[in-house]
Order: C-alpha cells, then sequence, then structure tokens
C-alpha cells in the first residue's frame, strides 16, 4: 500500500498552527451553537488568542531547512513562517477592533470568529502551498471567508452588493487561476512546484500562457491593477472591520503565494514573468495614487490606498530571488501595522453616534482628542513615507530591489506616486488639525484605540529601531527558502 | 472510429446543451439541460477509461445538485424573464469578446503544439493498468492528497455555516415542533379528570 513518506505525527506536528486554528473553527461552533450569539463576544477572544498563538508558533517552530509535509502537498520553511506570523496577528487584530464595532451596530454573531479563523486557515495554507491543488483549495477557502464577511450587513443594500459583486468577481478569477493550472499541469505533466520546476527548463508558449493566467488570477486576489475594480465598491460595502481584515491579512498572503509560485517552481522564466510583474506593477502605483485623489470617502481612500502598496510589494517581487521575497515580506510587514492601525482609529471614531465615513467627518478632531489625531499623524505620515518613520525605510528598500533588478524606471515612477499618494495622506491630515469642526467628534471603543496604539507605536519607535532584525529575519527566511 | 464518433458526438451535445442552458428561456428548462451537460460529460469520461469518475458525476452532480438546482429555480419567487432581459442586448458585445479569445487561444495551442512537435508526450500519471479506477482514486486520496481532502471538508464546512449566516432569519410567531417538550410531556399534564356527578345537567336546556 502506498503511505506517507514519513511517520503520520511527524507531519502532525509541522501542522500544528493550521490545527490550532481548524481546531478553533470547529470548536466554536459547538460552542456558538449552545452560547447563540452572547457567546460571541467569547469567542472573538479565544479567536484572538487562537489566532496570535497559531501565527506565533509558526514563526517559532519554523525549521532551517524546508520540510515538506504529507507527501509534498504543503512546505513549511522560515519564509511561511514568518508570513503566519503575519498574518494570524493581522486576524486577531481583526477580531479585537471588531468586536466594539458588531456590539454597537448590534450585529455580534457568534459566526464571525468562525469565518475569520477559516479565512487565517486558508491563508495559512496559502503561504505553505507547495502544489497547484492546494494553493487553489487554500485560496479558495480564504474567499469563500471573504464574500461571506463582504456581505455580513445582510439587510444593507451596500453590503450584500459588497458580497455579490465580489463572488460573481472572484468566481472568474478562479476560474482562469484553474484554467491557467491546467495548461501548466498539461505542459509539465505535474501540479507538484518542484517537479515543475524540473519539467520547465524552456519558455515553451503554452506554459508561460498557463503562468501568465495563473498570475492575472493573484493579482485580483491582491486587488493589484488592472485587476482592481472590484477594491472600492468592497471596501465601501463591507462592515469597517471587514475592511481592514481585506486590507491586511489577505494581501500579504496573496503576495507570499505569487512568491512562492514565481520563485519555486518558475525560476527557470523569470525574464518571462518579469515583464508582467513590471507592468502590474506600475499600473497599480499609478492608478491607486491618482484615483485616491478623488475620494472623500475614508474607506475608498483606503481601497486604493492599499491598490498602491500592492503595487509597490510587486515592485520587490520583481527584483526575483532572495531579496525579492525579502524585500517584500519587510514591506508588508511595515504596511500591514500601518493599515490596521488606519482602520482601528476610523473605527474608535464616531460622529453623532455613527461612526466616521467620510474625511471631511474628520474635522476637527485635532482640537477635541489630540491623542487620536496624533495616531493618525503617525499612522498616515508613515504610510505616505515621510522619513523618520518605518513607512519610509519599506518603501527605500523597495527601490532599492528594484534598481538592483536593474529597472530603474519602476523605482522612478513608485518615487513619483509616492509623491502623489502622499498629496491624499495630508489632505486627510489637513482635515483632522486644520479645518474647523462642524459637530463633535466623540471617541469610543477603548481595544480599537488601544490597537491603533499599539500599531502607531510599533511604527515609530520600536520597529524603526528593530527594522534591521526585521530585515535580517526576513533575509534569513528567504535565504534558507528559495 | 466508434470511439471517435462517440467523441465528437459527446462533446457536440454537452456544449450545445451548455449554450442552451443559459439561452433558454424557460428556467427549468435550463436546469435539465444542465443535467445533459453533466451527461455528456460523464460520456467523455467513459471514453477516458475513468468509469469510477463518470458514475460519480452521475450521482452526484445528476442525481444530487440537478436535483436540487431544480428544487429551488421551482420554489424561488424570481422573475428569470426579467433577469435574462438585457441579455439579448449584451450578446453582440459579449460574442465579439468570446470570439477575440477564442482566436487568441487558438493562436496560443497552434503554437504550443508547433513547439511541441516531434516531442514525446508527457506522461501524466504512473497508475498501474492492471487496477480499478476506485482503486487507483482510494490509494492516493487518503496519502498524497490527505491534506487536500481534509481542506476541501473545510471549504464544504466554511460554505454551510455561510449560508446559514446569510439566510437564517428569526421569525417571531412561528410555531417549531419541540420534541423533547413532546416526549417530556407527562399524563398528568395532558389528560385531567372530571368528576361528573350522575344526572348532572341533565334537563337543562338551551
Amino acid at each position: 500500500m502506498i503511505a506517507l513518506d514519513q511517520p503520520f505525527l511527524w507531519n502532525v506536528h509541522w501542522a500544528a498552527p493550521e490545527l490550532i486554528l481548524a481546531g478553533f473553527a470547529l470548536g466554536a461552533v459547538v460552542i456558538g451553537a449552545w452560547g447563540k450569539d452572547k457567546a460571541a463576544g467569547f469567542l472573538s477572544g479565544l479567536g484572538a488568542i487562537a489566532f496570535a498563538t497559531a501565527g506565533v508558533l509558526a514563526f517559532l517552530w519554523s525549521p532551517e531547512l524546508p520540510q515538506y509535509l504529507f507527501n509534498g502537498a504543503l512546505v513549511v520553511d522560515g519564509f511561511s513562517g514568518l508570513a503566519k506570523a503575519m498574518l494570524g496577528l493581522s486576524a486577531a487584530a481583526t477580531l479585537l477592533i471588531g468586536a466594539d464595532y458588531f456590539a454597537a451596530t448590534r450585529q455580534a454573531r457568534f459566526e464571525f470568529p468562525i469565518m475569520t479563523g477559516l479565512a487565517a486557515l486558508g491563508m495559512f495554507v496559502m503561504v505553505s502551498a507547495n502544489d497547484l491543488i492546494t494553493l487553489y483549495v487554500g485560496l479558495e477557502l480564504q474567499s469563500l471567508a471573504a464574500y461571506v464577511m463582504a456581505a455580513w450587513r445582510r439587510d444593507d443594500v451596500r453590503s450584500s452588493e459588497a458580497g455579490i459583486k465580489y463572488f460573481v468577481l472572484g468566481a472568474i478569477a478562479s476560474g482562469l487561476l484553474l484554467f491557467g493550472a491546467s495548461y501548466i499541469y498539461g505542459f509539465t505533466g505535474s501540479v507538484r512546484f518542484d517537479a515543475i520546476a524540473a519539467a520547465a527548463p524552456t519558455s515553451e508558449v503554452g506554459l508561460l500562457f498557463g503562468l501568465v493566467l495563473v498570475i492575472c488570477a493573484l493579482a485580483f486576489k491582491m486587488s493589484a491593477a488592472p485587476f482592481h475594480m472590484w477594491t472600492p465598491d468592497v471596501y465601501e460595502g463591507a462592515p469597517t472591520p471587514v475592511t481592514a481584515f481585506f486590507a491586511a491579512a489577505p494581501k500579504l498572503a496573496a503576495i507570499a503565494l505569487l512568491a512562492r509560485v514565481l520563485y519555486a517552481p518558475f525560476d527557470g522564466l523569470t525574464e518571462q514573468w518579469r515583464q508582467v510583474i513590471f507592468a502590474l506593477s506600475a499600473l497599480s502605483m499609478t492608478i491607486g495614487s491618482i484615483a485616491a485623489l478623488m475620494q472623500t470617502n475614508l474607506k475608498r481612500l483606503m481601497a486604493y490606498s492599499s491598490v498602491a502598496n500592492v503595487g509597490f510589494a510587486l515592485m520587490a517581487l520583481a527584483a526575483g530571488g532572495q531579496q525579492g521575497a525579502a524585500t517584500a515580506i519587510v514591506y508588508m510587514a511595515i504596511y500591514l501595522p500601518t493599515t490596521i492601525g488606519i482602520f482601528a482609529l476610523v473605527l474608535a471614531l464616531r460622529r453623532g453616534g455613527l461612526h466616521v465615513e467620510t474625511i471631511d467627518d474628520l474635522a476637527g478632531l485635532g482640537a477635541r482628542h489630540p491623542f487620536a489625531a496624533a495616531l493618525f499623524t503617525i499612522l498616515l505620515f508613515s504610510i505616505a513615507g515621510i522619513p523618520p518613520l518605518a513607512g519610509f525605510f519599506g518603501k527605500l528598500i523597495v527601490f532599492r530591489a528594484a534598481v538592483d533588478a536593474g529597472a530603474v524606471w519602476l523605482a522612478v515612477v513608485g518615487a513619483i506616486c509616492a509623491v502623489i499618494a502622499a498629496a491624499y495622506y495630508l489632505r486627510v491630515l489637513s482635515a483632522i488639525w486644520f479645518k474647523p469642526p462642524a459637530e463633535p467628534v466623540q471617541q469610543a471603543g477603548g481595544a480599537a484605540l488601544a490597537t491603533a496604539a499599539v500599531a502607531s507605536a510599533l511604527i515609530f519607535p520600536i520597529l524603526v529601531i528593530g527594522l534591521g532584525t526585521l530585515e535580517r529575519w526576513a533575509t534569513l527566511a528567504a535565504s534558507t527558502s528559495f | 472510429m466508434i470511439a471517435a464518433i462517440a467523441f465528437y458526438a459527446l462533446a457536440a451535445i454537452a456544449i450545445l446543451s451548455a449554450f442552451c442552458v443559459i439561452a433558454a428561456r424557460n428556467p427549468v428548462h435550463s436546469v435539465l439541460f444542465l443535467i445533459l451537460t453533466f451527461f455528456s460529460a460523464a460520456g467523455l469520461f467513459v471514453l477516458l477509461g475513468a468509469e469510477f469518475l463518470a458514475m460519480l458525476l452521475v450521482v452526484v452532480y445528476v442525481g444530487a445538485v440537478a436535483v436540487l438546482f431544480l428544487f429551488v429555480v421551482m420554489m424561488l419567487d424570481v422573475d428569470f424573464a426579467e433577469l435574462k432581459s438585457g441579455f439579448l442586448s449584451y450578446l453582440p458585445l459579449g460574442a465579439l469578446v468570446a470570439l477575440a479569445m477564442f482566436a487568441e487561444l487558438g493562436l496560443v495551442s497552434s503554437a504550443a503544439v508547433q513547439a511541441g512537435q516531434g516531442r514525446a508526450a508527457i506522461p501524466l500519471s504512473d497508475v498501474d493498468p492492471g487496477v480499478t479506477n476506485a482503486e487507483a482514486i482510494g490509494r492516493v486520496l487518503y496519502t498524497d492528497y490527505l491534506v487536500v481532502f481534509q481542506l476541501a471538508g473545510m471549504v464544504l464546512f466554511l460554505a454551510m455555516i455561510g449560508a446559514i449566516v446569510l439566510t437564517l432569519r428569526e421569525r417571531p410567531g412561528v410555531r417549531r415542533q419541540d420534541v423533547s417538550a413532546q416526549v417530556g410531556r407527562r399524563r398528568s399534564e395532558g389528560v385531567e379528570l372530571k368528576d361528573v356527578k350522575p344526572g348532572q345537567g341533565l334537563g337543562v336546556e338551551g
């Protein structure tokens, strides 16, 4: 009989973070079935602990050399460990900042932590995928959870529209992915990444066609231009904690997955796929920066901002090899807390009992709540790339990677886009500090405000000092993984 | 020869009935055409020598999924004619896009065929020909693809919870069957004995 090539428990031990997430989801259903929606608060707390534990465990237990689990379906290495730590922590942060919001809008339902847990499980599988089937199943698990979460306020027209729109377009992207994967399988005879790498030394046109289709589908999932059309509508319609989740973790998972697909099986085709990534990166940065200038809604603004930031991460990926992977992961490590912090602040502020939605809602915040306004300033300065903050160093290493890859023009495009993008971040800040308040803004939501404070602390003093450590971890992880 | 004829017949029926699924005016007809599409696909699987998959397709898709579709279509009060009203107006543009994509696919395929000429075909699997279909799938499903199999289970679990979250509503004033209350009912709660004296109530009029 054919069996696993390693003892079963050996496989299980490496897959412990995934098992924690799956176990949480299954256990939470049982607790929820008895506790009903009164258990929502408890499950949110439990979920946050479980996700953070799974992420940190994945990082602490990451092996020195890549370990192939379940006959090569999954791979665990330093790269996946670092990515999982960030994914787990951002999923936990989503639950923390979301609890107040759902309680205030009377939407607290015990299924929300379960959905987040299953989405996190899907993302963990994505960053550990070592064959095309695992890749697809992980992606689908994450996407399905995301469709449901986008439509969470089912009585709200915009939320339902967001769910339907995301679902239909996501299904098309999944179709593209499967079509491309079938080409890759047909031309190499395998779905395993290592076997594809061994069989794909030449740039055969059919194989390239499949690879381009797979890249397009992944670009849709990370909302890189020109596959970003759904992003503003879905981000605006979904409940704000869900938007915070979408803007953070799935982007990192898709970037890490793209790094795996490009570097492991298609290393021999670098010159071919690099053109595609260059185009995606330049378009994302340009469209994300220019389209955001016209937005008045904070969530739409952040949607375009996330498109631009994905462009920067793609620029890092285009560098290829260990430097590309390490730079992309450091860039995302800086982007994630920044964006979660901004959303946490948006969730913590109300005006007339309603959560703030537009830039004008923030007018006069500086005079009334200087602490929240100061946090906003730190986070927005960081995401705009103003020097003493971590965001600046993120952009710096990305530009360095692009120049090392010989794409000076792309770095120039990125620098111009960063300047344009700074304009709209500063517009928000001018509303906060200089505009006269129309109606006082209330500050609520202790957990959300605390998360924002932690995020700003990470961005400001701690991360700048720890940036060297982070970069060393990322380089080490990338050097053992690729 | 027979196999070639069967292939072209099944493939043509599959494509035609797939088109009818989206073109049919009556949604019930659409579902029936969908069943025909699944059936033709099952026939193609048999031609490939994958009888087990063919049977699965018939049992799962035709037997369960298509019938469920029929239920949904018949029970939901959706005006499908109105939903489809824009179909014809989008047809020219849609056909143009489809034609362009088809031409591109053809170009890529022909280029791929030309590049691959003279090369041996890639063996797609190393299955022992003496083993039946079902056994071959069974051998890899719980070993090589164990983790994917389990994850597929998680996807179904998620789909189930998602469907409940988005559709289940607590409606007030709905009477439900409470089995435990029914079973736990005692004679003393259900039966009341009245002591009626002989002759009482006789002769009362009106």
